[in-house]
């Protein structure tokens, strides 16, 4: 278990260090930050001292180094654009992407698991088909699209709910629906694929024979381990939900994180930029690092690999 | 393989998803013939004209009719769409090819040789699946600039995972039969042996991987064309007109629902036909 968890520890830190390089020479790619902050009127003496204030004029990995150092202290720079601290920023407009990705995400697991079992409960019926046009029609549409017809129907057509921006409930809807739906649609055929694939098996035929009701075998015992699949996908859609909230946030113009790094890269910030994907990669490779040391613990098996 | 194509039309989604791509590709091809109008005439005065309205360019000329509208500056929806069908398809896939070639190679050499080659593979696969590559793309595209090769080279980065992890697991497997061993007894060098007797069996799967991944470069170059960073405002593509009609969703709605209509149909013929591919090369999995 030991070496199991240094293992992983070790391939965390790895990727991190990579993610954290690679933003760095994008960053450092994409043109001279003192064209940005200079005044037009700077001559090429004041921008060499502006240079050598910032570190610009070191080595790379140099200046790499620093940004690490720095970064490990919890100082990702100061936005060149706003003058002010990228940690401040990003500490600003997380707790709303969180709120709308953990929204969508509660509604997309929940939901779709309860529309996955009514699916094999009323097999074949009204409701399985609908879902089925509907999952495989969020499947082929991107999600933003999904978003803006949601906003035509509801917010302009019938004028139920608002179009954009955030403030109470009402503006929390539109948006946390346009991201769980892809989700939903998934969630809702693997449930039924694997409540379905259950219903085959011999205890389920045990189940049947001791008198249970059908509605007792598809929901105490078949429904139960349709689970397993869920939790497991559940993990793989979360890398799927943030890329595309930077996308939903920016149609719905929702004041997340993934709306403030979609502006900095067209206001070409990328400090700021630097730091969400830095801030973002962390909180993945830790989540999937507490996953996996959670699979090891919950079944020996995995640990032997 | 004649065999093979004739079980292929029997297949109920690989006949829908081949319908649907012949039609696309058909516009596509004939999209110079097929359009109403030039997509790049920009007309001010006939701006934001709803669908099956028409205009007068000229004083006196024959009025155009403009069947799904007109955008914010006067150009044609539906040509631009018919023409759109072509930069999908193009960046869709070159892309799938690109991804499948390099994902494949990676897949099939780690699978084979094993040691460091295939740690630093996996260290590889690790990192891009630990965290959103969106994030990345954008990142990247908005940094050193947009374009069409820059887009479809981004699009191939973002799915090699799904072929270098299939080929070789299926490597791994082939490699220790007695074919192989007997093409290693005859003489084949390691060459021939990869190429010539192990790449063509994993084929299949990969073919499958290809549609599903084509789908999602047509579906993730929308989406980073929507947000600005992807090709150039001027190409007429599904993910531009989309951008095109952000601002003029309240006041003109079909600028940017009918590319998502367009982007819909393609992207359902791209998956049915991968669904259908699915069912005939994995038997298990059919039902």
């Amino acid at each position: 278990m030991l070496s199991f968890t240094l293992g992983k520890l070790l391939r965390a830190l790895s990727v991190l260090l990579g993610v954290s390089f690679l933003t760095f020479m994008v960053g450092h790619a994409s043109g001279d930050p003192v064209r940005l902050i200079a005044r037009g009127d700077a001559t090429e003496q004041q921008k060499a001292e502006l240079r050598h204030s910032l570190g610009l004029d070191r080595p790379v990995l140099e200046q790499y180094r620093v940004y690490v150092t720095h970064a490990l202290h919890g100082d990702l720079g100061v936005s060149y654009r706003q003058h002010v601290e990228v940690t401040d920023l990003i500490a600003l407009r997380l707790p709303s992407s969180l709120e709308l990705a953990g929204a969508a995400f509660v509604m997309a697991i929940l939901l779709g698991f309860a529309l996955g079992v009514a699916c094999v409960v009323y097999r074949n019926g009204i409701l399985d088909q609908a879902l089925a046009g509907l999952s495989v029609l969020a499947q082929v549409v991107p999600g933003f699209w999904l978003g803006l017809v949601l906003v035509l129907l509801f917010a302009v057509h019938w004028r139920i709910l608002p179009v954009s921006g955030s403030g109470d409930l009402a503006h929390l809807v539109l948006p946390a629906v346009t991201l769980a739906l892809p989700i939903l649609g998934r969630m809702t055929r693997l449930v039924r694929a694997g409540m379905l694939e259950v219903l085959q098996s011999d205890y389920i035929r045990a189940a049947r024979a001791k008198g249970l009701t059908e509605r007792q075998v598809l929901l105490g015992h078949a429904a139960r381990n349709a689970l397993l699949p869920v939790i497991t996908q559940a993990g793989l859609e979360l890398g799927d939900l943030v890329g595309s909230a930077f996308i939903i946030e920016t149609v719905f113009a929702w004041p997340g994180l993934g709306r403030m790094t979609v502006n900095a890269v067209l206001q070409r910030d990328f400090l700021v930029v630097q730091g969400a994907v830095l801030v973002i990669a962390a909180a993945f490779v830790l989540i999937n690092l507490a996953v996996d040391l959670l699979y090891a613990v919950v079944d020996p098996r995995v640990r032997s690999q | 393989m004649s065999a093979f194509w004739a079980r292929l039309i029997r297949c109920p989604p690989a006949r829908r998803g081949s319908l649907i791509l012949v039609i696309v590709t058909f516009i596509a091809l004939a999209a110079p013939v097929l359009v109403p109008t030039d997509p790049w005439k920009v007309e001010p005065e006939a701006r934001l004209l709803p669908p099956m309205s028409r205009s007068i360019a000229v004083t006196g000329a024959h009025p155009t009719l403009h069947v799904l509208g007109t955008d914010s500056v006067g150009r044609d929806v539906l040509s631009r769409l018919m023409y759109g069908s072509r930069v999908s398809l193009t960046v869709g896939f070159t892309a799938m090819v690109l991804s499948a070639l390099f994902g494949s190679l990676l897949g099939l050499v780690s699978g084979y040789f094993g040691g460091i080659v295939e740690a630093l593979t996996g260290w590889l696969i690790d990192v891009q699946l630990s965290f959103p590559f969106l994030l990345l793309a954008i990142f990247l595209l908005g940094a050193l600039g947009g374009g069409t090769a820059a887009v479809i080279l981004i699009l191939a980065l973002a799915t090699w995972v799904n072929y270098a992890r299939i080929v070789r697991a299926q490597t791994l497997s082939i490699k220790n039969q007695g074919y192989v061993e007997a093409a290693h007894a005859t003489g084949a060098g390691v060459g021939r042996v990869l190429f010539v007797h192990i790449l063509p069996n994993t084929l299949a799967p990969v073919c499958v991987v290809a549609s599903f991944s084509m789908a999602q470069a047509i579906l993730t170059e929308a989406g980073l064309s929507f947000l600005g960073v992807g090709l150039d405002p001027s190409t007429p593509s599904w993910g531009t007109m989309l951008n095109d009609g952000r601002d003029y969703l309240l006041t003109a709605w079909w600028i940017s629902t009918m590319p998502g209509i367009a982007i819909g149909f393609t992207v359902l013929g791209v998956m049915s036909l991968g669904e259908g591919l699915r069912e005939l090369l994995d038997p298990r999995g059919a039902s």
